[in-house]
């Protein structure tokens, strides 16, 4: 399953996570405390072993993008986001270790793993996601500069957009803009079929995705 | 490498390491080192997949009598119905894949000076380093009249999910309408400090299904147990808590409810201020590290002194001691704890091996509890080592339990959550 994803460009963030995931865990964490991956590894008790979750409402954190993770757990610190158990332990943790935990996340290969999902939702969630979503979620919504959603947990994704919707969220830049206008072209199916076109990712998607070395899911269905 | 691919080229390179026939980075040092893991559970599971995750080379070895691990966690949910003893159960072929040797016995003794783990098999296990994760035993003494074949037989404790737990579940379900149901919950420090008002609320929803006129007394050793408040409110809100219908009914020590005696034969249980009879009658003794602990001279009074840094016994050099048997204050004997422990154990061991200082360690705790349908709620806490105490410190300003008066909407993403949260745990100690 692992392939060469020639369609990613070779950005400096995955040169980063290259040099990273070369590197022994300890250089990832600063000077004192504990290392970014003894850190990371407290957290598989909900994101499942290195970060990719076989829990149906615990988010995939396999393979994410290091500012992505930074962010919403700075988020989460901050109460900016509907209240979960996120928030109480975010505020454990200091920029600097989020930013060695985040490290550690973004080397993993992402695990997915097959869930079901509505195949008439998900193939209208295709069409919907190339013109709504793709621009910021790219290849499908496999990690990258936004958040996972390709192989997503569908219960998950739901979550989220529930929240979105509900103002508990705050929405990222140009997003609302984009899912208000799924909303007028599909009505009360877009979110169902978005949701289902990114659930559905795990069957055929993602296995050996990573974002350390670019090496990404095989796309072809 | 694909996932296959890697599979075997561990178990080969864990093979050939334990054989000592191929030029192995440890080969080169010597033999293989050894671990022998005893005790089957979480800390047990955990730390066996993560020394060989961290470090193939090592020749893991976990010996439990049991061919399959049957979660404690989560089992609360068999007696509402919600969910069969099969679910809860997870065999060790999961850990042979990742190269660890299973034996299936009981360790009956560990002999520091010879650095070996003895079984009631008659074998002995040579280890470098000996995780010890036994979980609890009970203080049988504590109420006269109770012992272990009451247990199995009439009274279950329920305590190891197992045959007790569907004991329990059968006699919740031959109760007659109106029964009463009596819980007895211990004294701190005991494995799982939410669990008896968990299960004292999973009973409560069966009840409330299919005997809605019984009742459910919590007879208790202690006046206030862990989320106390998040448990009343929903108390409250599904089981009319707090008036003269309610379904749940709590007795604080103070209040009467610590008890001394059974007779067993009239299910009747003797409380300082007056006696209480049940139709169905659930003890959940106090309790103790579990035997090996004490027959191996790991124990100071009920439970295990180790470094908290490491894990290390305190009273025998190169044993680890995890989960509920360690004493770990300021953590809660869970299962998020002995996963977390198990962490910090294997980097110390490997960290030993390579003739390398420990790292600092850190600890998580996240625990949740299904009050009812669609309630449910959660503790966290983010710990960090106090060096000149040896104590585990929740970090300040972290944690806590969920907020009170939520949503609806958030309890009810609690629950799954819990549900979440148990497939994941699972998923880490062996899959
Ligand atoms: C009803 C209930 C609900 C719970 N719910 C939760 C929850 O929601 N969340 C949570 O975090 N925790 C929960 N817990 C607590 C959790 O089950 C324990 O804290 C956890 O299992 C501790 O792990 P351990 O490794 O110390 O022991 P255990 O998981 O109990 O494992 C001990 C193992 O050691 C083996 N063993 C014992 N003696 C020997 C010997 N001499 N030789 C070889 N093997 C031996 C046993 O067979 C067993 O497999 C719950 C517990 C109960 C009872």
């Amino acid at each position: 399953m692992n392939k060469k994803n020639t369609t990613m460009p070779a950005s400096v963030r995955q040169l980063l996570l290259l040099a990273c995931a070369l590197l022994p865990a300890t250089a990832a964490a600063g000077p004192t405390g504990p290392t970014g991956q003894a850190l990371a590894f407290t957290c598989a008790g909900c994101h499942g072993t290195d970060g990719s979750s076989v829990g149906p409402s615990m988010p995939a954190i396999a393979g994410m993008d290091p500012e992505v993770f930074v962010d919403a757990m700075r988020a989460y610190r901050e109460d900016q986001r509907n209240p979960s158990i996120m928030n109480r332990i975010a505020k454990a943790y200091s920029d600097e270790q989020l930013e060695a935990m985040s490290w550690f996340f973004a080397s993993q290969r992402l695990r997915v793993f097959p869930q079901e999902y509505d195949a008439a939702l998900a193939a209208r969630g295709v069409d919907l996601h190339q013109a709504y979503c793709e621009k910021c979620h790219e290849n499908g919504g496999l990690p990258g500069d936004a958040g996972t959603l390709a192989g997503q947990w569908i219960p998950y994704l739901e979550f989220t957009m529930e929240d979105f919707l509900n103002g508990k969220r705050q929405w990222p830049r140009k997003m609302k803009r984009k899912v208000d206008a799924a909303i007028a072209e599909a009505g009360d199916q877009a979110i169902p079929a978005l949701v289902n076109y990114y659930g559905s990712q795990s069957s055929t998607a993602a296995t050996g995705a990573t974002g350390a070395t670019g090496v990404s899911a095989d796309q072809e269905q | 490498m694909t996932e296959m691919k890697r599979r075997t080229f561990l178990r080969a390179a864990g093979g050939a390491a334990a054989l000592g026939t191929l030029g192995f980075p440890a080969l080169v040092l010597g033999a293989a080192r050894r671990v022998v893991v005893v005790g089957g559970g979480v800390g047990g599971c955990t730390a066996a997949k993560y020394l060989r995750k961290l470090d193939p080379s090592l020749a893991v070895t976990l010996i439990d009598p049991q061919a399959a691990y049957t979660s404690c966690f989560m089992s609360n949910e068999v007696l509402s119905g919600e969910r069969t003893l099969e679910s809860l159960t997870f065999g060790y072929d999961r850990l042979r894949a990742h190269g660890v040797q299973l034996v299936q016995d009981w360790a009956v003794g560990i002999d520091p000076d010879k650095q070996q783990v003895i079984t009631q098999g008659g074998n002995r296990f040579d280890y470098d380093a000996c995780v010890v994760s036994p979980g609890v035993d009970f203080k049988w003494e504590a109420i006269a009249g109770y012992d272990a074949q009451i247990a199995n037989e009439r009274i279950p404790h329920a305590w190891f999910a197992g045959p007790q737990t569907l004991l329990l579940r059968n006699q919740l379900q031959a109760m007659p309408e109106g029964g009463h149901v009596v819980i007895v919950a211990p004294l701190n420090p005991f494995k799982c400090p939410p669990g008896p008002y968990e299960r004292a609320s999973q009973i409560a929803m069966y009840c409330q299904h299919h005997k809605p006129r019984a009742k459910v007394t919590i007879l208790d050793a202690k006046d206030a147990f862990s989320k106390q408040g998040l448990y009343m409110e929903g108390w409250r809100k599904l089981y009319g808590y707090g008036t003269d219908n309610s379904l749940i009914e709590w007795v604080s020590a103070a209040a009467g409810g610590a008890v001394e005696e059974l007779d067993p034969d009239t299910r009747t249980l003797v409380g300082l201020v007056e006696d209480f009879q049940g139709d169905v009658v659930n003890i959940i003794p106090p309790q103790k590290a579990g035997k090996i602990a004490f027959a191996a001279d790991l124990v100071e009074g009920d439970w295990c002194p180790v470094d908290k840094g490491t894990f290390e016994s305190s009273r025998h050099p190169g044993i680890y001691v995890l989960g509920d048997a360690s004493s770990a204050e300021k953590m809660p004997k869970s299962a998020y704890a002995a996963n977390s422990q198990a962490k910090v154990a294997v980097a110390a061991i490997i960290a030993r091996f390579r003739n390398q200082e420990p790292g600092d360690p850190t600890f998580v705790n996240t625990c949740y509890s299904i009050v009812g349908e669609d309630f449910g709620i959660s503790v966290a806490a983010v710990y960090s080592l106090d060096s000149d105490t040896n104590t585990i410190e929740p970090i300040p300003g972290s944690g806590g339990v969920s907020p009170t008066n939520a949503s609806p909407e958030i309890r009810e993403r609690e629950v799954s959550y819990a549900h979440s949260w148990f497939k994941n745990v699972i998923n880490d100690m062996m899959e």
